[in-house]
């Protein structure tokens, strides 16, 4: 399925603005629009199309690709988009493995890749690259913020999951990394589990007081159904991953008051977030997620860069976005000399306002968060 | 690990081993009588868990919701039977699989167009949530006792089926030899649109039944189908009695060797290394099992070898 978003007549548009400055900007957006995964890549691409036709700016044009969240899909379409369609700058990945697969390719052929989402620690330390931008975190980041915020929230002695693959060691290390508290039990469950009542049994176990889990997706709303009606009861907190807009409706109930950590909320208090959340629900009819949002911030950090420099001097262009001078909806935004960005993070609640179950922070975890990775990369 | 805790492990794993059944049963019921590789059970299980979920959502009881599931899952498999399956008898395996494989794709990108791809919301009914206390003091949720009970149940319900009525006859003639049987005056074409709908409401049912416990979206079938098929090639190819006893093998030993083995190996290695080489290890166990069992019994536990 492809299909292309041009937002206006170019022609039409050119001679009507008949500027010589405007310089055209062809993006390529991969993202995932159908399988199991589909929700975090239509939240993506719906977040960035929003601030894209808020711009109307007539120079951006936009292709969408579905990847299907395979990496051979991925590759094969970022070389579509390079060579057949001639695309400036490619975006919208959201699983690390794709990331992988593309950006280091991608980057070396003179494209700037933007990423909306997946930022793995790869990249960021020594394969970091001028043409490289995460605007969404460091994969780390989130999970840092809940580990940051456990022993504030009273979990003293914490019984850590996440499934065995590379980011759920990544999750694992890095709620370790600021968590003042003691672990009791680390846990790997197999990736795709669908029955946890085995690591259920192990939680009433362990003498633990409190639950971290990086389960995404599918995983996530089973184990987190599983976990409420088992009546162990011990407080629960994870990334945001886990407990995000696109899947806290699945799991109803059980969800409400788990903690988790994230560097943007619908309810923060920003101007931007406001018309961001107030705009994004008036277009699609539902409560954006932090997909939604990466994607919205990536729209607008594009389109503040296309104001400063032409994208076809290369040099000047990722110079323009490396000042970020967009208003983010989630308030201070800044890059660290990686690319990768300086951020508050903060820790939400789930809520249940109406018969919408939805995030709301409940604290900061950490300001002007970079990430570790920062002293690797040489560039 | 407390004896309580071993308990309640046993427990678990005998209720993820009564699921698997409830899955396996139609798929090697199918391939046993009609010898068809059906990939596309896995999306009649996705299906009944779809129709529970919009039904119970419509009407808030999640019993409707289990009669819807078992209705469109049989419905489904009846229409998928009599428009796709009914030409493939003749061909070869391949050419099964690839069918069925099609059939995968549509029914997953058909119910994402009805549905979204947002997971659906599915809740226990309220009568069996929450946990019980069983005797030595062990909380267990109530609705997985009462999900063994009702897979006993359903396994019982399907060996009186099968040896002690006329369409179980018909069906254990038609897997012994169906030219016989069609000469013998049985529409053997409608007998096989019996047990494709039968063994699609037994995915439809199971899907419905753990949709309510795990999460219901698009792509959900696809793992519980691959241990599904490990089950019943432990089996034995065809075997209902094998689908029960390689369904029980099979959850039994992923739960035990999931909660025992990182266990073990903490004894002789740092806890954190032994976490995730217990974890890798008991993912691989179901699959040791399974060739474990083939070179000794290469037709399955109670296949025809």
């Amino acid at each position: 399925m492809a299909f292309k978003a041009t937002l206006l007549a170019a022609g039409a548009a050119l001679a009507l603005a008949g500027s010589a400055a405007a310089d055209p900007v062809k993006v390529g957006m991969i993202t995932t629009l159908s399988g199991g995964g589909a929700s975090l890549g239509i939240d993506t691409r719906d977040g960035f199309m929003l601030a894209v036709e808020a711009a109307a700016n007539p120079d951006l044009t936009v292709v969408i690709e579905d990847d299907q969240q395979k990496p051979e899909i991925a590759v094969q379409l970022a070389d579509k988009l390079i060579q057949s369609d001639k695309v400036d700058v490619l975006t919208g990945i959201v699983w690390s493995n794709l990331a992988m697969a593309v950006v280091p390719a991608a980057t070396a052929q003179g494209k700037t890749y933007l990423s909306t989402n997946a930022a793995p620690s790869q990249l960021a330390g020594k394969g970091c690259n001028p043409g490289y931008f995460s605007v969404s975190y460091q994969n780390d980041n989130l999970h840092e913020a809940a580990g940051a915020y456990a022993a504030t929230a009273g979990i003293k002695r914490a019984f850590i999951m996440a499934p065995n693959y590379p980011a759920g060691k990544d999750s694992l290390s890095g709620f370790k990394r600021f968590y003042e508290g003691e672990v009791v039990s680390e846990v790997y469950t197999q990736l795709g589990q669908t029955d946890y009542a085995g690591e259920i049994a192990q939680i009433r176990a362990s003498g633990a007081d409190g639950v971290f889990i990086f389960l995404p997706g599918g995983m996530g709303i089973s184990f987190v159904k599983q976990y409420a009606d088992s009546g162990v009861g011990l407080p629960l907190i994870g990334p945001a991953f886990s407990f995000d807009q696109s899947i806290l409706q699945a799991m109803g109930d059980a969800a409400v008051g788990v903690l988790n950590g994230a560097n943007w909320s619908p309810d923060l208090d920003t101007a931007a977030n406001a018309t961001f959340v107030e705009s994004f629900r008036a277009a699609y009819g539902r409560l954006p997620s932090v997909y939604a949002a990466y994607g919205y911030d990536t729209a607008n950090l594009l389109l503040s860069a296309m104001a400063k420099a032409p994208v076809s001097d290369a040099e000047a262009f990722r110079a323009a976005l490396k000042e970020a001078d967009f208003a983010s909806v989630r308030g201070k935004f800044s890059f660290a000399p990686s690319n990768h960005p300086i951020q508050d993070l903060y820790v939400r609640e789930v809520v249940k306002e109406g018969d919408i179950y939805t995030n709301k922070i409940v604290g900061t975890a950490m300001t002007d968060r970079g990430n570790p990775y920062e002293d690797a990369c040489k560039m | 690990m407390s004896a309580m805790l071993l308990i309640e492990q046993a427990l678990n794993g005998l209720q993820y081993g009564i699921m698997l059944f409830l899955m396996a049963a139609g798929l090697t019921l199918v391939f046993g009588v009609m010898g068809l590789i059906n990939l596309a059970h896995g999306s009649l299980y996705m299906l009944g868990a779809f129709a529970c979920a919009a039904v119970a959502a419509a009407t808030g009881s999640f019993w409707l919701g289990l009669v819807a599931s078992l209705a469109a899952a049989a419905a489904a498999g009846a229409l998928i039977e009599l428009s796709v399956i009914r030409r493939l008898y003749a061909r070869d395996h391949l050419d099964q699989v690839l069918a069925t494989f099609a059939l995968i794709l549509i029914l997953s990108e058909g119910t994402r167009w009805l549905f979204g791809s947002f997971p659906l919301y599915l809740d226990i009914p309220a009568a069996l949530s929450g946990p019980v206390r069983l005797p030595g003091g062990i909380d267990y949720p109530l609705y997985r006792l009462a999900l063994i009970g009702f897979g006993l149940a359903v396994a019982a319900g399907l060996f009186l089926l099968i040896g002690r009525t006329r369409l179980g006859i018909r069906i254990r003639a038609g897997e012994a030899d169906r030219e016989m049987i069609a000469a013998l005056g049985v529409d053997i074409s409608r007998l096989y649109t019996l047990v494709f709908a039968l063994g699609a409401a037994l995915a439809g049912l199971a899907g419905a039944l753990v949709g309510a416990l795990q999460s219901v979206q698009v792509g959900m079938g696809e793992p519980v189908l691959i241990l599904a098929f490990v089950v019943i090639v432990i089996g034995g190819i065809g075997s209902i009695r094998g689908a029960l006893f390689g369904a029980l093998l099979v959850g039994m030993t992923d739960t035990l060797g999931r909660a025992l083995l990182p266990v073990a190996f903490a004894t002789v290695l740092p806890p954190a290394e032994a976490g995730s080489v217990g974890a890798a290890l008991a993912s691989m166990l179901i699959y040791i099992l399974m060739a474990g069992v083939l070179v000794i019994r290469p037709g399955g536990l109670f296949g025809r070898a």
